[in-house]
């Protein structure tokens, strides 16, 4: 605990979650990469061992006073273990190389990847399982699960997807195997000490495909396979909007919706109150040259918006905050959530 | 004829090809394959790009609208037709970055305009810098996803005006959307916030080249 904090982070976050203020605004930095410049190491180098990512995580937690770990490696873990090629770069998350799907017909054959014995993820299974030995209950550690729907952009090329989907057939096969591969990587990562797990779906949310698409075949998609993972969820579109669908999401089972800052926060948040707890929406991109002030400035701004009644955790909009956000602008945010997020947040209405 | 794009809009987003091509066919019938292009296919672009915008369309349809687009105007403007524009000559590409749809999106728009295009696809910002110099690119259009990709333009800039190319360069993709100021930042011309929006930008800068 810190300061003027009552709670554990994991007592803050449940609290929240149940549309109940707790002591301060939870605070997730959700920082991958910056584990790296922790270490002094290269971004390839960092992800190659879990003891790298588990240093890490510890650091970045104590230097922001953050308010859960990020099991997270990078997005392509999960189709390295399929076998495809994974791209690093020295300042970005790695990138998934030439799709393994050639052409539809692959589809049919596609075997889910054993989670337990895949090099890559049972890197990210040690980690998590190490980092739950170190935090214990004082904090929650959050895991990563790509969903179903949105796993083909990097399976087969964004381009090539688009087309599948209006072939129904191939298409619902291939949701079908990856359902399977989303509820046992989840699962494992639950069983290794994971909190809960951030299910990303960027793919379905309305900025990609209409509501209505949504409406009629990523909801059930998403219904089945939550209701298959042991344990709370947290779904994120990754910048993408979502208020035209949150009444289903919600629906889903999950808890928690990451939100774009192209939407009002006020909006969501309205939208979510008693259903959903909100996760958003500090802009991680334009967060590269925020000035200290800037940085307190948008942290009341967002704090005032969804912040009362509980129900919100301060994060960033996509789920991964750049490498090129300064360790300064970091430290800024946390100190103005530190300082602002108090509850009751009776500044909040005086123009505090 | 605004009756017409609205329909042809409606026939796009619900993939309706063969709507598509007779509404097409109805406009060719009064005035020339390019005027059809410039009167009806821009327009309609135009509207479902600003829908994006505006969050009221998806980019899936965006992308199907486009292709489709692409598609029926091959067939009334055949590549090589001499109602083609191949004048400002265009380069396309994506900056060692592995996300491609962006790129797919505006090469679409840009034949649906009438445009010839030069597609360089995936390349470092060596062999970018080396290609567009090779082909005497007046426009360069370069597609991002990954911020480290945005932030490479300015090298790209750099190693063009080191050459002494007049190159203009205009950006896109979603770091430019969530960072208003980034397209200066990294010295591009200009910032097309939705692809269609890349047809005006290429006349005004083109009249500039």
């Amino acid at each position: 605990m810190n300061g003027n904090d009552s709670l554990s982070s994991l007592q803050r976050v449940l609290t929240t979650l149940g549309h109940q203020e707790p002591d301060r605004v939870p605070l997730f930095l959700l920082l991958s990469m910056h584990g790296a410049k922790e270490l002094g190491l290269s971004i390839k180098k960092y992800f190659s061992r879990p003891e790298n990512v588990v240093e890490g995580q510890l650091r970045i937690r104590a230097k922001y006073k953050n308010d859960c770990i990020y099991t997270f490696f990078y997005a392509p873990v999960e189709v390295e273990a399929w076998g495809a090629e994974v791209i690093y770069v020295d300042d970005g998350p790695p990138n998934t190389g030439e799709p393994f799907i050639h052409q539809f017909s692959d589809i049919n054959n596609l075997q889910p990847p054993n989670v337990g014995t895949c090099p890559p993820l049972v890197k990210v299974l040690e980690a998590t399982a190490q980092l739950k030995a170190a935090v214990g209950d004082d904090a929650p550690l959050i895991g990563v699960a790509v969903a179903p729907f949105s796993l083909p952009v990097m399976q087969m090329g964004f381009e090539k997807y688009l087309d599948l989907m209006q072939q129904p057939a191939l298409f619902n096969h291939l949701m079908q195997v990856n359902q399977a591969f989303c509820v046992a990587w989840a699962n494992a990562q639950l069983a290794a000490g994971a909190t809960a797990i951030c299910y990303f779906d960027p793919v379905a949310s309305p900025t990609i495909i209409p509501p209505e698409m949504y409406q009629k075949t990523v909801f059930e998609i998403n219904r089945q396979t939550l209701a298959r993972i042991n344990g709370p969820t947290a779904t994120h579109f990754a910048s993408g909007l979502s208020l035209p669908i949150l009444d289903q999401v919600a629906q889903t089972g999950t808890a928690v919706v990451g939100v774009s800052v192209q939407e009002n926060l006020t909006t969501l948040k309205a939208a979510c109150r008693g259903k959903l707890t909100v996760l958003g929406n500090l802009n991680g991109i334009e967060m590269r040259r925020w000035s200290a002030t800037e940085a307190e400035q948008k942290v009341k701004e967002a704090i005032a918006q969804a912040g009362p009644g509980g129900g919100f955790i301060l994060s960033d909009n996509h789920g991964e905050i750049p490498w090129q956000v300064p360790e300064d602008t970091l430290l800024a945010i946390s100190e103005a959530a530190h300082t602002w997020g108090h509850y009751p947040l009776d500044w909040v209405g005086r123009g505090g | 004829m605004t009756e017409l794009v609205f329909e042809l809009e409606k026939s796009l987003l619900s993939l309706d090809r063969l709507t598509a091509r007779q509404l097409l066919a109805r406009q060719q019938a009064t005035t020339s394959s390019f005027d059809t292009v410039e009167q009806l296919i821009v327009p309609v672009l135009e509207r479902i790009g600003n829908g994006w915008t505006a969050g009221n369309i998806a980019l899936s349809q965006v992308y199907m609208s486009g292709r489709i687009c692409e598609e029926l105007v091959d067939e009334l403007l055949p590549p090589g037709d001499p109602e083609r524009k191949d004048l400002p000559k265009l380069g396309l590409a994506v900056l060692e970055d592995y996300h491609m749809l962006g790129k797919r999106i505006v090469y679409a728009v840009l034949r649906a305009g009438g445009f010839e295009v030069i597609d360089y696809g995936r390349v470092t910002v060596s062999e970018l810098v080396e290609r567009v110099q090779a082909d005497r690119v007046k426009i360069l259009l370069i597609s991002t996803l990954m911020l480290p990709s945005a932030l490479r333009v300015k090298e790209v800039r750099k190693k063009l005006n080191q050459a002494g190319s007049s190159v203009k360069i205009v950006v896109g993709g979603a770091p430019f959307l969530f960072d208003e100021t980034l397209w200066q930042e990294v010295q591009a011309d200009a910032m097309a916030a939705r692809a269609s929006e890349v047809l005006e930008i290429i006349s005004r800068l083109g009249d500039a080249a």
